[in-house]
Order: C-alpha cells, then sequence, then structure tokens
C-alpha cells in the first residue's frame, strides 16, 4: 500500500467532478473523453469546442505538473508506459497498438469511457452506464490478473 | 448558443480535468494498474486510489445534475446534451468488454492518454495513433449492429 495516496487522489477527482459539473451546467455537454475525441472526426459543427477541451485538458496537466511536481508522475517521475507481461515475447509497439485499437474501438461502440460512463453517468444515475463500468472494470481487473503485467 | 462563453467553459473544464488527473496520479498507468491488480489485496499491495478519485468527482458531478434539473438548459446552449438511449444490449457489452481488455492490458484510458501528451512517455503516440483508429472503425460499425435501437446522439 506504498504507493496509496488517498488525499490527493480525492483532490483530484473532486477537480475532475468540477470539470463534468461546469461542462454540463454552462454547455450541456457530457464530459466524456472518448466521446469528445472520437467526434472530433469529421470535423462538425461542435468539432471546434472538442478540440479546445482537449488542447486545455492537456495544458491543466502540464501546469499542474509545473506548479506541484512532488505529486509524481509528469513531475519529478518521467512518465512511463508499462511494458507486456515478462515472457510473452511480445514486442511493446504491437501491444501498445492492441491495446490502443481495443480502448478506442471499445469506447466508441460502447458510448463511453472511465469518464462518460464512470463519473458522468453513474452521476445522472444511468443503469446503462453502471452496467458498462461493471463490466469494463471487472474485464479490466480480469486482463490484469490472466495478463500479470503489474 | 453565445459562442465566447460556450468556448472558455470548455477550456476552463478541460483544464480542470487535466488538473485533476495529474494531481491524483491517473496518468501514471503503473498506479492505474496497481488498481485494477486485485491478486495483490492478500499481499497487502493493492493500491485503492482509483476509488478516492471516482468517488468524489461522481458525488460532485452528482450534485450538479441535480441542480441542472431545476432548470430548462445549461447556462450557454438550448438544452441538456442528455444521452438518449436507455438500452443494455450486445453493443454496449461488447463496447465496453473490449475496452476493458484494453484498458487491463495498458492502465490507459482515453482521459489520460490524451493527458500524457503533457509529458509524453515513449510509446504513447503510437497508442493514441492506435486509439485514434479504433475510435474511427468503431464509427464504421452499423449503428443497429447489437443494438437494441440505433443511438442518434447530437
Amino acid at each position: 500500500m506504498e504507493s496509496f495516496s488517498p488525499l490527493s487522489a480525492a483532490i483530484g477527482g473532486s477537480l475532475i467532478g468540477l470539470a463534468a459539473a461546469i461542462l454540463w451546467l454552462g454547455n450541456g455537454r457530457i464530459a466524456g473523453i472518448s466521446g469528445i475525441f472520437g467526434n472530433l472526426l469529421p470535423a462538425t459543427h461542435s468539432a471546434l469546442w472538442r478540440a479546445i477541451f482537449l488542447v486545455a485538458l492537456i495544458a491543466g496537466a502540464w501546469v499542474t505538473a509545473h506548479l506541484f511536481p512532488q505529486l509524481g508522475v509528469g513531475g519529478v517521475k518521467t512518465a512511463t508506459l508499462v511494458p507486456p507481461p515478462a515472457g510473452w515475447n511480445i514486442p511493446m509497439p504491437v501491444w501498445l497498438i492492441a491495446a490502443g485499437l481495443l480502448v478506442g474501438f471499445g469506447t466508441r461502440i460502447g458510448n463511453g469511457c472511465t469518464s462518460g460512463h464512470g463519473v458522468c453517468g453513474l452521476a445522472r444515475l444511468s443503469l446503462r452506464s453502471l452496467v458498462a463500468v461493471a463490466v469494463f472494470f471487472g474485464v479490466a481487473i480480469l486482463t490484469v490478473t490472466v495478463t500479470g503485467i503489474v | 448558443m453565445t459562442r465566447l462563453p460556450y468556448l472558455a467553459t470548455a477550456a476552463l473544464s478541460g483544464v480542470l480535468f487535466g488538473a485533476g488527473l495529474y494531481v491524483s496520479q491517473m496518468v501514471d498507468p503503473l498506479k492505474v494498474l496497481r488498481f485494477l491488480d486485485f491478486t495483490a489485496i492478500a499481499s497487502g499491495g493493492w493500491d485503492p486510489s482509483l476509488a478516492f478519485v471516482i468517488g468524489p468527482a461522481i458525488i460532485v458531478m452528482f450534485v450538479a445534475v441535480r441542480l441542472g434539473r431545476r432548470r430548462n438548459a445549461p447556462l450557454f446552449d438550448t438544452h441538456f446534451h442528455e444521452p438518449k438511449t436507455k438500452q443494455i444490449d450486445l453493443r454496449l457489452i461488447l463496447g465496453a468488454a473490449l475496452f476493458g481488455i484494453g484498458w487491463g492490458m495498458s492502465g490507459i484510458c482515453p482521459g489520460p492518454a490524451i493527458s500524457l501528451i503533457a509529458f509524453p512517455p515513449e510509446g504513447i503516440w503510437l497508442f493514441l495513433a492506435a486509439m485514434l483508429a479504433g475510435s474511427y472503425l468503431g464509427g464504421m460499425v452499423p449503428a443497429t449492429f447489437g443494438a437494441k435501437e440505433a443511438i442518434q446522439n447530437d
């Protein structure tokens, strides 16, 4: 449990909730990153706010990493991705492409990810989102168990 | 819709979201995987942080949704863009399951994937390109596939 960080987690989570609240009450939009990202193309009339949101998302992470570098990855610690399980003999790029394709494809046909279904859907008491959250958390936990990637 | 306040709201929301992902350290794929690794619970190596991120986020958003229900419209648009479908169908479950596999393989979901551009780790561009391609492919799947009713969100 050495890495457990409930305080920074709760502060960060509250900021994410506030971000979702502002987008909902201001613009009536769900702060679901897969949807905002996935609907960038084709560039319709809504592409501008989506692009602005995503650039601001990167800027928000960058600015806080410079203000509070001691929090860890992105600050004092260099960000790294996790390599495929040892002994599987799968090259890292192949593993990352497969994971990225699954995340992009799955969130598109399932209409949401951790933010859209997880934060916003559960807050709206959507049964559909509850099912999605149970499935993707369950499958992700199973995947980590099977691969032993950690 | 009032254009400038609308876009400023999107920018403010994005900045806070990115700040929240960094502060909570959900930009660290290994930290996310340490939450998803339930095999470590018995040994005491499990990291429950992710639950302490998503919990407060849901509570804050829950209050906002309640406040929104008292109004007909958000401040800067004519209506709330509430997802229209309520169907729990194959499409939803298959999509969530495939996403779960990719998330469990990498510890990266879409928000952190994009936020990581701020301090890009080796391989993130490959992941992002694949995520974009996956989303594009998903968009080519007919809206009726595995669905009780086709979703037409605006």
